[in-house]
């Protein structure tokens, strides 16, 4: 397996009164064309590590790295231009919150269209077309409305699943998928998991998949890493899980409670402080 | 069954004419004394809008809400809400941003006429676990999980029989959403509270809860008891989709 995108030694740091405040920390990870988790809690930097990838870091943080390449691209103080070429078309970021990540003043239906156009030339009957299957393939029951609907007359479950419609229509290389499903009903956010799925497998699609749902995410991607303060602590083929090494990793696995009942009180998590070493 | 809080037929419509949106239609249930009650459903079910309206906060067009017997009339009484109180989702919403957590506590008491405010707010600061360290610290001064520790403190400060809980842990970390839920567990062992929990999460109802009500669009889809749930015994289609879907990614 080839891998395209390859990260050694990511730091990710913000300035604050006291220094600056790392919050990854010496990341290093390679992604084929296969499923990767990133587990975390809030504040572990998982989220950061997917912008640092793209280039979305904000513009106070620093980001250093011996190594970022996508395909061959050194992704390292790369020029606009080449962010230009690779945003959208090749890798793309389904971000969490889709009340934030939509334009408030386009339709639906406007954004997605500007997103599959940019991919080169086609007539506007076919990406309106296009853009309708699209919402029908996330499923969305009624395509027409939501295409001619503005964000803040959708639910957060639909302003998602339009997000990703956004994102897939380009049909990326490297999907980066920001806790893609957190705010979705549990039923809805199988249907969208199938969609990712579908085009690992059938287009040999990258996807990281960030996320603090240890359980789901072992029960859908390859691999797993867990993140603890910005570091990596454990990385692990994702049915293995149950067997995890590293204290943190069995602390969130125990702390769920379970539908079969069991520990009561159940256990909390006692953070080391040798973890960040 | 002695029920504390009996909920008949209940119906909450909102808007008018067009805009009518049916949110919870004909929903009966029972809750016993001490007992801890769940209502589970996704997104628009109208789980929520069941505990507002116990609350007064929500439109009800008809149906009836007894609690130890008595219907309830609107506007609640004072004494209402000395005895029922709620605990809502987020944690970053529910609490006044320029307020303390002083003030907070102190204000129900001061509602409610308690004497020796002193003494309560401390022992309710220390009944969720924070100390008086915490007691004059700004919201944006916390963490979420320490927020919700506010909101549950300014809940039984009034020492309530009924806590009416909404996703109390879904804003939060799975670690810290166990220290919250084994807080809840251990007060409702110590008080003898009742519960009613709403909560979107299958594995925390069945932790928490000794029964449980299913609802989709509305309406109820079964009741069941927890044994059931662990066995896995739902009868509805629907209770059975969310039992798989609870399970996680299971390709095709």
């Amino acid at each position: 397996m080839t891998d395209m995108l390859q990260v050694e030694g990511l730091n990710v740091a913000f300035p604050s009164r006291d220094g600056p405040v790392r919050v990854v920390r010496d990341v290093s990870f390679t992604l084929g064309r296969e499923r990767l988790g990133i587990v975390g809690e809030s504040g572990s930097g998982k989220s950061q590590t997917g912008r640092a990838i793209l280039g979305l870091t904000p513009p106070s943080g620093r980001v250093t790295a011996e190594r970022l390449e996508f395909e061959g691209i050194d992704l390292r103080g790369a020029p606009a231009s080449t962010w230009r070429s690779l945003r959208g078309r090749r890798m793309s970021m389904v971000m969490q919150d889709p009340k934030f990540s939509l334009n408030p003043v386009m339709t639906i239906g406007r954004q997605i269209v500007e997103a599959y156009r940019r991919r080169g030339t086609t007539t506007r009957a076919d990406a309106r077309a296009k853009t309708i299957d699209m919402l029908e393939a996330v499923q969305i029951r009624d395509p027409e409305r939501v295409f001619a609907a503005y964000p803040h007359e959708l639910s957060g479950g639909m302003g998602q699943r339009a997000m990703i419609a956004m994102m897939l229509i380009a049909e990326p290389d490297l999907l980066i998928a920001d806790e893609p499903t957190s705010a979705l009903d549990v039923t809805v956010q199988l249907d969208v998991l199938r969609i990712l799925d579908d085009l690992v497998r059938s287009r040999g699609m990258g996807l990281i998949f960030i996320s603090h749902d240890l359980r789901l995410v072992s029960s859908f991607c390859d691999r797993v890493l867990v993140m603890y303060a910005g570091r990596v602590v454990e990385e692990i083929v994702a049915k293995d899980l149950h067997a995890a090494k590293h204290p943190y990793t069995q602390g969130l696995l125990n702390c769920l409670p379970r539908i079969e009942g069991g520990q009561r009180p159940l256990q909390t998590l006692t953070r080391d402080a040798a973890w960040l070493e | 069954m002695n029920a504390l809080v009996e909920i008949r037929d209940l119906a909450v419509t909102f808007g008018h004419g067009a805009n009518e949106v049916q949110a919870v239609r004909g929903v009966s249930l029972d809750v016993a004394f001490g007992e801890s009650f769940g209502i589970v459903g996704e997104s628009g079910s109208g789980k929520s809008t069941v505990l507002r309206a116990i609350c007064g906060l929500a439109p009800v067009t008809s149906g009836e809400i007894r609690i130890e017997g008595e219907t309830l009339k609107k506007p609640r009484k004072r004494a209402f809400y000395r005895e029922v109180q709620m605990v809502f989702q987020d944690p970053y919403a529910s609490l006044h941003p320029r307020h303390t957590v002083d003030k907070v506590l102190s204000e129900p008491l001061a509602i409610h006429g308690f004497d020796d405010a002193e003494a309560r707010i401390e022992r309710a600061l220390n009944d969720v676990g924070l100390g008086k360290g915490f007691r004059f610290r700004f919201p944006h001064q916390l963490s979420g999980g320490q927020r919700q520790r506010v909101a549950i403190a300014r809940a039984l400060i009034l020492e309530p029989r009924i806590l009416l809980l909404d996703e109390p842990t879904s804003a939060l970390d799975a670690s810290i959403q166990a220290e919250v839920l084994n807080l809840l567990d251990a007060l409702r062992a110590e008080r003898g509270l009742t519960y009613l929990l709403v909560s979107h999460d299958l594995a925390v109802v069945a932790h928490m809860c000794e029964r449980l009500l299913v609802m989709q669009h509305g309406e109820v889809v079964e009741e069941l008891s927890r044994e059931a749930l662990q066995n896995r015994a739902a009868q509805a289609e629907y209770t059975k989709d969310l039992l798989i879907a609870s399970e996680g990614f299971k390709g095709i």
